[in-house]
């Protein structure tokens, strides 16, 4: 235990060097372009302090938290070996982590808002939270379905770019048939899914499944749920203002 | 600051709600259904208490210290004042707004590096690469795919030109630089898109450009507001898959340059 404190002394050195650009940037562009002081200086200092702490603690937590209980995962469900069990975690914790996300909360209810505006949806409250209630249904059912996709394609080891391509493809041809208010929301949506808590923890399990599996590499097939996870949204959502509209 | 350990307790509680369906999942799967304890249960409820308290005093001290700052100066640099746009109705000169795109880029870059979904990733992808990609050569080539991709998502919303065009043209990109790129490297290129866009990132970009689709004559907040995540998700893809190129063809080279030296 004689090195724990050398180890935390490391990591938060660590931590402020992640934070240094964003401190530069902001007191760069405060003092020097907008030539203001900064307005509370102590409560700006004692915010960093947590920052650094949190991050150091986060970032600690990961290690021996959140990635070896991912890989637990992985190697149970492997022993388990039922295809259908895998894929309905998949789904539940895809469906589970975004359907309460507060990002995507937040750009549901500024959706339904333009959809006011343009006319593609009654003006008034009730309308707008039906609209907003459903968006966020329409991008929890696809995420859940991006990571039971994209667990499939690690058990049958898929070429990824085949399958991302072919959504891009999908993405530009609904694009031209969309409802022109839709899309912004649509595009955006595939940004605002994907969780601090639930990266970490989906990329573990990617990566763990990918390892205990004969003949898959875990670079080549491990990693990809995210990005399968930021893809399928962005057409759900185009469907859904089709449909609605 | 009187109020922290008040403040603590409702950003810990609201971090605590946040995960509290993810640790449904987890517990009726590895309980109820593979009926088997992870071997080390302590170390991993520890190291999970350890990410909530973390993320719970990042996000506090992100809210008390940065995005206020973040937000006014997205707002003031945006504002038609300072500008020197004020009482235009129509047709902005985009050069007008250099000092916004210089924002842009930077707080991009800066919140991509502090992201702590990126930050996971990156440690993941070392390991698992067996530390053939380096984590911050990886978050490096992130932030400046972010970094690129706000600006020119600001610069869409001063000139007003449809989002479509830079997305799907990004595709192309994507598409022609996936074929020619190493297949090990592609997948976490992809992946990078979508974590990029987290914690830190989304309340800084969103107010940015909410502030610049408010403050351009004849653009709407509403229907100009959208995008810059969109920009910010698409454009880490093709800054990591031009670094793994370009590092690739760096190290060919070094090594067809070897032989004769010796």
């Amino acid at each position: 235990m004689t090195r724990f404190p050398v180890a935390m002394l490391q990591m938060i050195l660590n931590a402020l060097r992640d934070l240094a650009p964003i401190i530069l940037v902001i007191a760069f562009f405060q003092i020097v372009v907008l030539r203001q002081p900064f307005p509370d200086l102590l409560s700006v200092l004692i915010g960093l302090l947590c920052v650094i702490v949190g991050l150091t603690l986060f970032i600690q937590g990961l290690e021996s938290g959140l990635f070896p209980l991912g890989e637990a995962l992985a190697q149970g469900f492997a022993q388990k070996g039922s295809v259908t069990i895998l894929l309905a975690f998949g789904f539940c914790l895809g469906f589970g982590t975004t359907v309460a996300e507060p990002a995507l909360i937040a750009v549901a209810a500024e959706a339904a808002d333009v959809a006011a505006e343009a006319g593609a949806i009654v003006d008034n409250d009730r309308a707008r939270i039906t609209y907003a209630l459903e968006l966020r249904m329409v991008v929890a059912v696809s995420v859940g379905a991006a990571i039971v996709l994209g667990i499939l394609r690690i058990l049958k080891g898929w070429p990824i770019h085949l399958l991302i391509i072919g959504g891009y493809v999908l993405v530009t041809a609904m694009t031209v048939v969309a409802p022109a208010e839709i899309i912004g929301v649509a595009y955006d949506s595939g940004g605002v899914t994907t969780s601090t808590i639930t990266v970490p923890l989906v990329t573990a399990l990617g990566v763990g499944l990918a390892t205990s599996i004969r003949g898959r590499n875990p670079m080549v097939d491990g990693f990809g749920l995210i990005a399968f996870a930021s893809l399928t949204p962005m057409i759900c959502v185009l469907a859904y203002g089709m449909v609605a509209s | 600051m009187t109020d922290f350990p008040r403040a603590f307790a409702d950003a810990l509680l609201s971090t605590v709600l946040d995960v509290a369906p993810i640790v449904v999942i987890l517990l009726l799967f590895q309980l109820v259904i593979l009926r088997r304890k992870p071997p080390n249960l302590r170390k991993i409820a520890a190291g999970s208490a350890l990410v909530l308290v973390g993320l719970a005093l990042f996000l506090i001290g992100l809210e008390n210290a940065l995005f206020p700052i973040g937000k006014t100066m997205a707002r003031q640099l945006t504002a038609p004042e300072y500008i020197g746009t004020e009482g235009l109705v129509a047709d902005v000169d985009w050069r007008d707004y250099l000092t916004v795109y210089a924002f842009a880029a930077a707080i991009g870059f800066a919140t991509t590096i502090a992201e702590p979904s990126l930050v996971a990733v990156a440690i993941k992808a070392r390991d698992a690469s067996g530390g053939a990609v380096h984590a911050w050569g990886l978050r490096i080539a992130v932030a400046v795919g972010v970094a690129v991709g706000v600006a020119l998502g600001c610069f869409r919303i001063v000139t007003g030109t449809p989002l479509p065009w830079y997305i799907i043209g990004s595709y192309v990109v994507v598409m022609l630089l996936t074929f020619r790129s190493s297949r090990t490297i592609v997948p976490l290129a992809y992946d990078s898109g979508g974590v990029t866009t987290s914690t830190v990132t989304v309340p800084v970009v969103a107010a940015l450009g909410l502030g610049l689709a408010a403050g351009v004559p004849g653009r709407s907040p509403l229907i100009d507001g959208f995008g810059l995540i969109a920009f910010a998700s698409v454009f880490p893809i093709i800054s990591v898959l031009g670094y793994s190129i370009v590092a690739s063809w760096l190290s060919r080279r070094r090594k067809s340059k070897l032989p004769e030296e010796a």
